[in-house]
């Protein structure tokens, strides 16, 4: 029994001591902000973990919206009311599913590559070589990838949103013949601007803080060898898909929840 | 000519992403965010609110001119208090308008519908609207129409 405790008490202080790393690593990592260089450095990392994931963004989006117009269109017609299908489409997306789906693929896309990418670096000594002429590897490694993920998945959501609903447009209107003008008027009715999207952008930020972070610091932390870098890159993707769905919860139920 | 390149995709990206959430607040939300400025509350007594619901539409001859903002009970007449926001142009209600609850085709959803009165004095914030029309409630209407066909018969 009590080595029972006493083992529970050392995982959890084990786990307490992770998050303490794991933040103190961040922490270092922003401690200084990106001077000239950084800027550089930051537009090379906005790059690879922007741009490389607009094409699965849009393709992702334009079929999420497709369906959703197609889904909607079926279930409301059944009430005749086939006009607010606009409506479903674009509060689903706006609100749930960009900023969800958005999340889950740049973990999976951008997350894992980083999670990748920084392990190589420290299973090839890199990390240790910068140490060695001085420059901190948080600053120069960690911190550009960090603001980057935080600066592209807020823009990524709202182009995912915004081409989701077009999506939604070209089933909905122009496959199955809702008329545009209540396409667009049901959702301009329906959706707020500081309520809906700005939540859904503040979602996007949240989720951008973790996934960036679990992937940072599972690099940062793995064992430099080829099985740690795969074992830190599926834990990646398995932590931050489960974060964005817990906090997802959280956040809805703060911001939707209480009427 | 290769960092040259980086450097316009990652701009494009961004410009994109601005561009992306510019159109959702006006295409998609229609520009709603001017919400709470320049409103004027306005309440109305009702014998019967059923199935009225905040954030529902409040008119004027069919025309979107603010909304329903709570749905309380008045302790005093035991009635159903509901509080509205007006937008501001709209300064041109007579003191005898009156509101009634209507629904938007047969099974649609509650919204208020007001007539502007005869009166010169209009209606300013804080007031109250005397002369209502409650919700029509389907199941009353029914057992009215059975109690008059049993009568009749």
């Amino acid at each position: 029994m009590i080595n029972l405790v006493s083992a529970l008490g050392g995982q959890l202080l084990q786990r307490l001591a992770l998050l303490g790393q794991a933040l103190l690593m961040l922490l270092q990592s922003l401690r200084v902000l990106p001077g000239k260089h950084g800027l550089s450095r930051l537009i090379q990392q906005l790059y690879v973990v922007g741009v490389q994931s607009l094409i699965i963004m849009l393709v992702s989006a334009l079929f999420i919206g497709m369906v959703l117009g197609l889904q909607g269109y079926t279930l409301l017609s059944a009430y005749g009311s086939e006009q607010a299908v606009g409506q479903m489409v674009a509060l689903t997306l706006v609100r749930e599913l960009s900023p969800v789906v958005a999340a889950l693929l740049f973990a999976g896309r951008a997350g894992s590559a980083l999670t990748a990418e920084i392990g190589l670096m420290k299973a090839t000594e890199q990390l240790a070589s910068l140490e060695m002429f001085g420059v901190d590897p948080l600053h120069r490694i960690v911190a550009p990838r960090f603001l980057a993920g935080l600066i592209c998945l807020p823009l990524l959501v709202a182009i995912f949103s915004l081409v989701g609903i077009y999506g939604g447009h070209i089933v909905a209107v122009d496959w199955l013949g809702v008329y545009s003008g209540s396409y667009w008027g049901n959702m301009q009715q329906a959706v707020d601007f500081g309520e809906d999207v700005i939540n859904g952008m503040i979602k996007a930020l949240v989720f951008a803080f973790v996934v960036s972070w679990i992937a940072l610091y599972q690099g940062y932390s793995c064992v430099p060898t080829s099985q740690g870098i795969s074992a830190a890159t599926t834990r990646t993707v398995v932590y931050s898909s489960l974060a964005i769905l817990g906090f997802d919860f959280i956040l809805t139920a703060l911001m939707f929840g209480g009427a | 000519m290769h960092k040259r390149w980086i450097e316009i995709s990652v701009g494009l990206m961004l410009v994109a992403g601005v561009v992306a959430l510019l159109s959702l607040a006006l295409q998609v939300s229609g520009g709603h965010l001017t919400r709470s400025a320049d409103r004027y509350p306005i309440d109305a007594l009702f014998e019967n609110a059923a199935g009225l619901a905040p954030k529902a539409q409040v008119t004027l001859a069919g025309v979107t001119v603010g909304e329903v903002v709570a749905v309380v009970i008045d302790p005093q007449t035991l009635m159903a208090k509901v509080k509205m926001q007006i937008n501001g142009e709209v300064n041109y209600l007579s003191i005898d308008s009156s509101a009634s609850i209507l629904t938007a085709g047969l099974l649609g959803e509650k919204y208020v519908g007001l007539t502007v009165g005869a009166e010169d004095e209009v209606l300013v914030a804080g007031d109250m609207i005397e002369d209502t029309q409650s919700a029509l409630v389907l199941e009353e209407l029914i057992g009215q129409f059975l109690l008059n066909l049993g009568d009749s018969n």
